[in-house]
Order: C-alpha cells, then sequence, then structure tokens
C-alpha cells in the first residue's frame, strides 16, 4: 500500500477556479432536465393511458426506444443529429441540456405512468360524475395524487440523473467532474482530484437519498 | 445530410481491417466487458445481499455501507477511480490490463443493485422457513444452502435480467478508459470518416441485439427455475 497523497493544493481559490463552475453546470443541467423531462413525461404517460392506438404507439416507441439505448450514445447522437437538423453547431452544454431533458423524460414517463394507474379508478369517476372534463379531472383530481404517491421516486430517479450527468464526460461539457479533472492536471494531482471528485458526488447524493427516505417516511404516514 | 453511404463499413480503416471488422471485434469487447463484470456483479452481490440479512449487526451495516458506497458514486467517477487511484495505492496492481479494471468497477458498481434484489427476495420469504430450517438443526449457513437461498434466487429472476441489459448498456462508459468497445468505436469510426450517422446506426443495432438476446435467455432460465406451485409455476 502506497498512500502518499496531498490534498494541500485543493485550497478554496483552486475549487472556485475549476470546480465551482462545473458544480453549477451539473446542478443546472440535472434541474433543467428534471423539470422538463416530469413535464414531457407526464405527456408521455397520458399518451400511453389514453386508449387511443395512434397515441400509444408513438408513445411506447419513444420510451422503448431509449431506455435500450445506452445514455453515451444518446448524447453521441444528439450532439451529432442536432447541429445536422439546424444546419450550425450547437454548444456541448445546449446539447447536453436538451438530450438529458429527451432521455429522462423516457424514465419519468414510466414513474408517472405507475403514479397514475395507482390513483383509484373511482376518483376518476367521481370527477366525470360531478360533471368535470378529461383535462379537468386529470388536472384537478389525478395528476396532483400521481405525483404525490410518486414523489419519492420521481426524486429518486433524479438523485440518478445527477450522476448520470457525469456522461457528458462524452461530449467534453464542462460538468462537475471536469471541473476536477482541469484542477488535477494543472496541478499534475491526478489521483487526489479523482478521490475528491468521489468524495463530493458521495456527499451530495448521499445526503439526498437521506432526505428522500425521511420524506418517504413522512409520506407513508399520511397515507 | 446527403446520402447514405453504408460503404463506408468496407473502407479500410488503414491498420489492415475494414470498419465492418473493427466494429465487429469492438462488440466483442463490449460483451466481455459485459458479462465478466455481471459475473463479478453477482457474485459479490450476493454475498453483501446476504450478508445483509444475517442476525449480526456488525455485518448487516457492513452490507448496507457496501451498497451506499457504490450506489451513490456515478459509474464513470468509479472507473476513475480504478483506473488512477487503485494503481497508485497497490502497485502490484499496475501491470493489470485496463480491461480487468473496467470488468471489477462496472462488475462493483452493480453488486450494489444485485445486493438490494437479493436482500428483497431473502426478505420476501416467510421468516417461518428460516426458523424451520433452524429447527430442524441445520446450521445458518445450512439454512441459507438449502432453504431460503433456492428460493430467494428464483423469486428475483426478473428483476436480476433487467440488471443484465442495465450491465450491457453500462458498459458504454468504458470508452472514458480507452476500452475499444462499441461505444469507443463510434466515437473513433464517426472522427475518422465523418459518416456518424451510419456508424452510429449500426452501434445502436448492435445494442439493441445485445440486450434482446439477454432478455430472450433470461426468459428462458425463468422457465426453467420456476417455483412449482406458484402463480407463475405451474406443474
Amino acid at each position: 500500500m502506497n498512500l502518499n497523497l496531498d490534498f494541500t493544493f485543493l485550497t478554496w481559490g483552486v475549487i472556485s477556479a475549476f470546480v465551482i463552475k462545473g458544480l453549477i453546470f451539473s446542478v443546472q443541467l440535472t434541474i433543467i432536465a428534471m423539470i422538463g423531462g416530469i413535464a414531457l413525461g407526464t405527456l408521455i404517460a397520458l399518451m400511453r393511458l389514453s386508449g387511443k392506438r395512434w397515441l400509444i404507439l408513438p408513445a411506447a416507441f419513444y420510451v422503448n426506444t431509449l431506455r435500450s439505448i445506452p445514455l453515451v450514445m444518446v448524447i453521441l447522437w444528439f450532439f451529432l443529429l442536432i447541429p445536422l437538423l439546424i444546419g450550425r453547431p450547437l454548444g456541448t452544454e445546449l446539447s447536453a441540456i436538451i438530450t438529458f431533458t429527451v432521455f429522462e423524460a423516457a424514465y419519468y414517463s414510466e414513474i408517472m405512468r405507475a403514479g397514475i394507474q395507482s390513483v383509484a379508478r373511482g376518483q376518476v369517476y367521481a370527477g366525470y360524475a360531478v360533471g368535470m372534463t378529461y383535462r379537468q379531472t386529470m388536472q384537478l383530481i389525478v395528476l396532483p395524487q400521481a405525483f404525490r404517491n410518486m414523489l419519492p421516486v420521481l426524486l429518486t430517479q433524479t438523485i440518478i440523473l445527477f450522476q448520470d450527468t457525469s456522461l457528458v464526460y462524452a461530449i467534453g461539457a464542462y460538468d462537475l467532474y471536469k471541473g476536477f479533472e482541469v484542477a488535477g492536471k494543472n496541478f499534475n494531482r491526478p489521483v487526489e482530484t479523482t478521490i475528491a471528485a468521489a468524495v463530493v458526488y458521495f456527499v451530495i447524493c448521499f445526503s439526498l437519498s437521506m432526505l428522500v427516505r425521511r420524506l418517504q417516511k413522512k409520506i407513508a404516514i399520511i397515507r | 445530410m446527403g446520402k447514405w453511404d453504408w460503404q463506408v463499413f468496407l473502407q479500410d480503416t488503414g491498420g489492415g481491417q475494414t470498419y465492418l471488422q473493427w466494429m465487429m471485434s469492438a462488440w466483442g469487447w463490449t460483451l466481455l466487458v459485459a458479462l465478466l463484470a455481471l459475473a463479478v456483479a453477482l457474485v459479490v452481490g450476493s454475498m453483501v445481499g446476504i450478508l445483509r440479512t444475517v442476525p449480526n449487526k456488525g455485518l448487516v451495516y457492513f452490507g448496507e455501507s457496501w451498497v451506499e458506497l457504490f450506489r451513490n458514486v456515478p459509474l464513470l467517477v468509479q472507473i476513475f477511480i480504478w483506473y488512477h487511484v487503485i494503481p497508485t495505492m497497490f502497485l502490484s496492481l499496475r501491470a493489470i490490463p485496463s480491461i480487468w479494471l473496467v470488468v471489477f468497477a462496472l462488475g462493483f458498481f452493480t453488486s450494489a443493485r444485485v445486493a438490494e434484489q437479493v436482500k428483497a427476495g431473502i426478505n420476501a420469504l416467510p421468516k417461518g422457513q428460516r426458523y424451520a430450517g433452524l429447527a430442524m438443526g441445520l446450521t445458518l449457513p445450512q439454512t441459507y444452502r438449502y432453504v431460503l437461498l433456492p428460493m430467494a434466487f428464483r423469486i428475483i429472476v426478473p428483476p436480476l435480467t433487467s440488471e443484465s441489459m442495465n450491465i450491457i448498456k453500462n458498459s458504454a462508459v468504458a470508452f472514458a478508459v480507452s476500452i475499444t468497445e462499441l461505444t469507443m468505436f463510434a466515437m473513433q469510426a464517426q472522427e475518422e470518416t465523418s459518416r456518424g450517422v451510419e456508424i452510429y446506426l449500426a452501434v445502436t443495432g448492435l445494442y439493441f441485439v445485445s440486450a434482446f438476446a439477454i432478455n430472450r435467455l433470461a426468459l428462458f432460465l425463468e422457465q426453467r427455475v420456476q417455483i412449482p406451485g406458484t402463480l407463475g409455476g405451474g406443474k
């Protein structure tokens, strides 16, 4: 065992010069992809539960396709295709934001589908019985309950999303890991910065998953 | 976007083989990394999962920590830890080819997920089965070997199937340490030939085929090991 580690170069100055910029992008990417992904995913879930073939088939195709391709390949695909479609290059950051929103929507939609199916059928009938339209029933009665039931799962998926944002490495976007990597290269200390990156990811993800667990207990008592 | 040009696969890479041959060997690397990592994940994950159900606080705590550690660090970062940090700490590991480091990284990462399933499978059994085993005079290891595990493993075949499909997808992250698997091939061939769409389509197709093959294999296995007398079991 040969431990010759020196973390002293990781001062606040170094961290704010290299790492903070990456951390901000990782968090930004996670939050935008979460909000966009849940919105798009809910729409896809509603399509799949609509009972109409012309809505179910494209929605199922969307979800099944994205769920069977490695995320890295999806990132590469979008980075290749978007410039071909719009005719000009798009920055790695924007490309990553679009990719993650579209990709995560497939996973969020499966969660929302389970959430909607967990709402008792009588709730829908009750909505119709008091004269609500389909839209009103969904918006005011079913979706709020589905969302609430699935909140812990949605947040757990978001923690996975945060971890997955490290894969923007494939197109060279400047995220949290990249920040540590650049700092490591500058000070010729790649071992220390790799460990530091792992610790930071662990602390963030572990505390978030503890919070989700507490939330889960709280929700479970009320129900 | 121009026209399709599938002949790109017949071009020479400059190294005495065509892109098609290169892609097929890359597919082989993907399958090799995934299958070896799956073996590591099943062995380690089963052990850790079992530890989390034994009547010993220390072992349970060790199992829980293992799962939290490997679940809360991104796979990419874990691969870099194996690649940069471990060989520096243990000089004897320096000579190991990087494919093994990736196999262990992916295997340990997945072992946390397998451990969750194994624990859930054991806990899904009625408590009486464990007591019955012990009451008959079996030791604790014997109770696991002959009573609990044969049932638990058959219960968790479906979730393990989806883990096996995930491991094929996750093996793509090996590109980061220059293993020439499918994703690495896609990136390099795209750069060299500028026929990215054709190359990505072929690679994506191969990922589909691999995941589908694992799915069929697991379905076959699932039917062979079904527990008689349960809802899925027949006979």
